[in-house]
């Protein structure tokens, strides 16, 4: 490889980046507004769940249940209705998530037997929401639960004193505050990186053929891996300037917290790097249309990190024969590795395994765009 | 007149096939050192594919090509070391200015810096682009782009040029200094295949190959070719040329007649003979005419004619 | 044919001109083309012929100047010029997929031909084409000059009093180009109108009138005949001789001459008095120890007086600027 001619090739590739204005704006805005727009879109955490309610009873202990919910961070009573079908209409109007129903014999059964039972109706169009916002009502109204209890012991003169047999006491490590974000985020830099890696380099080979410049090009003694190596590391430094940027917005802006050193963080997303950009750069020689080769691109990187690398949806809740699949998903590792830079404070000799499988795989990718590539038309 | 020839490409066989189609189909031709060597034919007849091929982004699916004592079809690469190529289609960066682009090629044939700049400053003053060094070459007009082609292909001072339809659609004073150049290369020894869809172009050349269906009908020089033309062309001078054509049309012996710059063409099998019997038909008939002479053939004359021989009209 | 221009204008084009943003296209344009007058306009590409042409056809409205196409005002009525013109344009414009027979029922619908006119007007088509006994055949497998005949034939079933023909013969074959012409000649002799471009320098000769335009200017309009008699500035010599460099560099000093070039294997001189250079300039070389092997007068082409034009006119815009 001519030192020479791989300069040439990478600087003539730096000048048509800075001149074409849909490569910048992939290059610069593209993660920037994904950042924004899905750091702060995507959140699993559910609060102020609007909530409408229909109390039968209007009684004291009624209203009492209820207040208990409206102070609940968890629930914010938008509505109260007096009637099913209003209920309905208003959860099919999506003016709120979920119905709480008091039965008009509320009072009289929590006096008599001790037991009563209050409905909930759950949107269940989101089947997770409605799950989670079954929980918290469960939660409230278990909390009701014991202060009636208390409160009726107290009346019988029996004060006591709640003792449960086993507690558990909870803490959770690496995530204290259950923050959805901070495993998003970190998760979020490696959708973006490698949505934006491959969609740069998916453009630079199929762009000289559809131009006419691949066939003068193809006709003087330039090497292919030139070529290639040429035409990556460009990429690659704006691959590290994106992915430096996205990285300081999750920890400064978002603030995810930041438990790592800097020299893993940027030998892994070299890395990560070198694959998606190699996987790009593979496309635009297989498929000569820079269409094609951008919209394939999008197809096997988005999908796949979005769905099967851990970003949001775990790993080891998917049946077993995808497990098995994801281990093909580059993006996983480099989603597994950023999570454990980020909360865990993990160094590179912790990550050898994911850091392993990523190597393997850029050899495997550059290997095949090196053989794919050849200097003839046809 | 000058040193014995010497052969420096030698095409033999050569056959392309596309979609069951042969582009090129068994052609056979040979190139002199420190000649301009035409491909001649129109569109279809399989120039540039055959020029793809000598430049090696083409492989053929027979057939041999001997470059300068290379097999360019079992090892392309070497021969791309002694070759320059220019494609029909403009094949620099627009986005790139002509500066950038000369630096680019001067640097991926690996030229001295120094050489460089001197050769790129002296190229661009014989194509009176000098002005435009810093221009983006997008916004050059078609005869400027085949300009900067030109001496990006000639910055490495190659001894091989493959020129690929360089001037189709080009103004004629920038096809003028094209030529220009490549007379004065021509004069430094450099041997040069042109292909050309204009058949007037191939009298520029010393030699040319005439194509027609992928097939090499003739290749001799101009001369030698018009030599050969069957009978001879006759011209009349005369402002009332539908008359012409009308009285002499069916005439024994004429064929092939047409309206040309002012007045009418016919190709005669013997002119002495036919001379007069065209200027007895012209006067019996009342038609004006100025003149009746023998004229010089073009090579589009001989083109037909021969490919009248052949059978092999569309 | 100029007469005919004068006396029945079906073409008229006054002061046209085309701006794109800044760039000028079509620079004050000013021109006439009589009935059944071949017109060609001979320029290189990105010239404005093209663009002249769309013009006329009502594709494209002028930025300023007046266009009449069969005494019609095209940019204020395209529609109604759209009936009286035929076009055929650059590549042929055929379904490729479709067959001789289905392209031709195709236009014939678009230019609405009367039903009761089409069979006769089909007939004529493809007799015109020689495409008898191949209607059923697709265009993609026709030969270039078939298609080209076949792209014409759609191009007059309407029986159109003008034609545009756009780069009507780009890289045909040398035989179907003269057959092409002899179907050309045959319409103008019928009273059809016909303007067409191109940038092959020698097919401007089969036309009776040609306009050389050149970067949105006509700078020069006349015969073939006329143009390379007046336009030239001289006369053309053929020399033939071994030691081609130092002649021509002999040459560029010689009395006489206006300007000489190398072609092919000769000289092109330009020379002011074709006779008395004849005499004089063997004697020349002769003193420089130069003999020519032969010296002749030739024929000009209309290259040789498009390029003696440009230069006239680029020296007449230096000093206007």
């Amino acid at each position: 490889m001519k030192l020479r001619r791989f300069k040439a090739i990478a600087v003539k590739e730096v000048l048509q980046i800075w001149r074409d204005p849909r490569s910048l704006m992939i290059a610069l805005l593209l993660p920037f507004t994904q950042m924004f727009l899905f750091g702060y879109g995507v959140n699993l955490d559910l609060k102020h769940i609007p909530v409408c309610t229909f109390d039968r009873e209007g009684s004291q202990l009624s209203q009492a249940l209820l207040k208990h919910f409206q102070a609940s961070q968890y629930f914010a009573i938008v509505h109260n209705v007096n009637s099913y079908p209003e209920m309905v209409a208003a959860i099919d109007g999506a003016d709120c998530r979920a119905g709480i129903v008091i039965p008009p014999d509320f009072s009289e059964r929590l006096n008599d037997s001790g037991a009563a039972s209050v409905q909930a109706i759950l949107d269940g169009t989101d089947d997770n929401t409605a799950n989670i916002a079954f929980g918290y009502a469960a939660a409230v109204v278990s909390g009701y639960s014991s202060d009636v209890q208390l409160s009726q012991l107290d009346r019988q003169g029996r004060t006591l004193q709640l003792i449960q047999p086993m507690v558990v006491q909870s803490r959770v490590w690496f995530n204290e505050d259950l923050e959805s974000r901070n495993f998003i985020i970190p998760g979020l830099v490696a959708v973006i990186m490698a949505l934006v890696g491959a969609q740069l380099t998916s453009l630079t080979i199929s762009r000289e053929w559809e131009r006419g410049t691949m066939e003068l090009l193809i006709s003087t003694p330039v090497k292919p891996s030139e070529l290639m190596f040429g035409k990556l590391v460009p990429y690659l430094v704006l691959g590290w300037l994106d992915a430096a940027f996205c990285l300081a917005i999750a920890a400064l802006w978002f603030g995810v917290p930041y438990r790592g050193t800097i020299s893993a963080l940027f030998l892994t997303t070299t890395l990560f790097l070198f694959v998606v950009l190699s996987i790009g750069y593979l496309l635009s020689v297989l498929i000569r249309s820079q269409v094609g080769a951008s919209q394939i691109a999008l197809v096997v990187t988005l999908l796949p990190t979005v769905l099967l690398s851990g970003y949001v949806f775990p790993i080891d809740q998917m049946p077993s024969f995808i497990q098995d699949i994801t281990y093909l998903i580059y993006s996983r590792y480099y989603v597994t590795i950023l999570k454990a830079i980020f909360l865990k404070g993990a160094g590179i000799l912790d990550l050898l395994t994911p850091i392993l499988f990523l190597v393997v795989y850029a050899l495997a990718v550059v290997v095949l765009a090196a053989r794919a590539f050849h200097k003839r038309l046809a | 007149m000058n040193a014995p020839r010497q052969s420096i490409i030698a095409a033999s066989n050569l056959t392309k096939r596309f979609d069951a189609a042969a582009a090129v189909d068994g052609l056979t031709f040979t190139v002199d050192r420190g000649e301009i060597f035409g491909l001649v034919g129109p569109d279809g007849a399989g120039k540039t594919a055959t020029m793809r091929m000598l430049a090696g982004v083409m492989a053929p699916d027979a057939g041999d090509i001997v470059i300068d004592g290379i097999d360019v079809v079992l090892d392309p690469e070497e021969g791309k070391q002694h070759i320059s190529y220019m494609p029909q289609r403009f094949g620099l960066y627009e986005d790139l200015t002509v500066d950038e682009n000369i630096r680019f090629y001067a640097d991926l044939f690996e030229v001295p810096a120094s050489a460089r700049q001197e050769r790129a400053e002296r190229l661009l003053a014989a194509s009176g682009m000098s002005q435009f060094r810093f221009r983006l070459a997008g916004q050059l007009s078609g005869g400027m782009k085949q300009k900067l082609g030109l001496t990006c292909a000639l910055v490495h001072t190659p001894q091989i040029l493959l020129l690929d339809e360089p001037t189709t659609g080009v103004d004629p004073v920038s096809r003028r200094d094209f030529w220009r150049i490549l007379y004065d290369l021509r004069e430094d020894g450099v041997t040069i295949v042109i292909s050309t869809a204009y058949l007037d172009e191939a009298e520029r050349c010393n030699r040319l190959a005439l194509l027609h269906g992928g097939r090499v009908l003739y290749c001799d020089t101009p001369a030698a070719l018009k030599a050969r033309m069957p009978g001879a062309v006759v011209a009349v001078a005369s402002g009332s040329g539908r008359r012409v054509r009308s009285a002499i049309v069916a005439l024994e012996g004429v064929s092939n007649v047409i309206y040309i710059g002012g007045g009418v063409h016919a190709v005669v099998d013997d002119a002495r003979l036919r001379i007069p019997e065209l200027r007895n038909a012209l006067q019996r008939d009342n038609v004006p005419f100025d003149d009746i002479a023998v004229a010089a053939p073009s090579i589009e004359d001989v083109f037909v004619a021969l490919l009248e021989d052949e059978g092999k009209a569309q | 044919m100029s007469g005919s221009a004068a006396a029945d204008p079906q073409i008229v084009a006054e002061d046209l001109v085309k701006r794109f943003g800044s760039f000028v296209a079509v620079d004050h344009v000013n021109f006439r083309i009589g009935r059944g007058e071949i017109m060609g306009f001979l320029g290189p590409n990105g010239a404005g012929k093209s663009t002249i042409i769309r013009i006329l056809c009502g594709l494209l409205r002028p930025s300023a100047g007046r266009v009449l196409v069969a005494g019609i005002d095209v940019a204020r009525d395209p529609e109604r010029v759209r009936e009286r013109i035929g076009y055929m344009s650059q590549k042929f414009s055929l379904y490729r997929d479709l067959s001789v027979e289905e392209n031709l029922r195709f236009f014939g619908g678009i230019y609405r031909v009367p039903r009761a006119e089409f069979a006769e007007r089909m007939r004529f088509a493809i007799d015109m084409a020689g495409l008898g006994g191949r209607e059923k055949a697709l265009v993609a497998t026709l030969a270039g000059g078939w298609q080209q005949r076949l792209a014409l034939g759609c191009a007059v079933l309407h029986r159109p009093p003008i034609l545009f023909l756009d780069e009507p013969t780009s890289g045909v074959e040398p035989t179907s180009r003269r057959r092409f012409w002899e179907l050309i000649h045959t319409l103008a002799a019928d009273g059809v109108t016909v303007l067409v471009s191109t940038h092959y320098m020698d097919e401007a000769e089969y036309c009776d009138r040609v306009a050389l335009i050149n970067q949105g200017r006509l700078i020069a309009s006349g015969s073939p005949d006329e143009l390379k008699r007046t336009a030239l500035g001289g006369e053309l010599l053929l020399l033939e001789c071994d030691a081609l460099g130092p002649t021509l560099a002999a040459l560029q000093q010689a009395p006489g001459v206006v300007d000489s070039s190398v072609f092919g294997n000769a000289i092109h001189v330009l020379v002011s008095d074709a006779e008395r250079s004849l005499a004089e300039l063997p004697v020349y070389l002769e003193q420089k120890r130069l003999r020519p092997s032969r010296l002749e007068r030739i024929h000009a082409s209309l290259e040789d007086v498009f390029v003696q034009l440009i230069a006239v006119d680029s020296a007449k815009r230096r000093v206007a600027a």
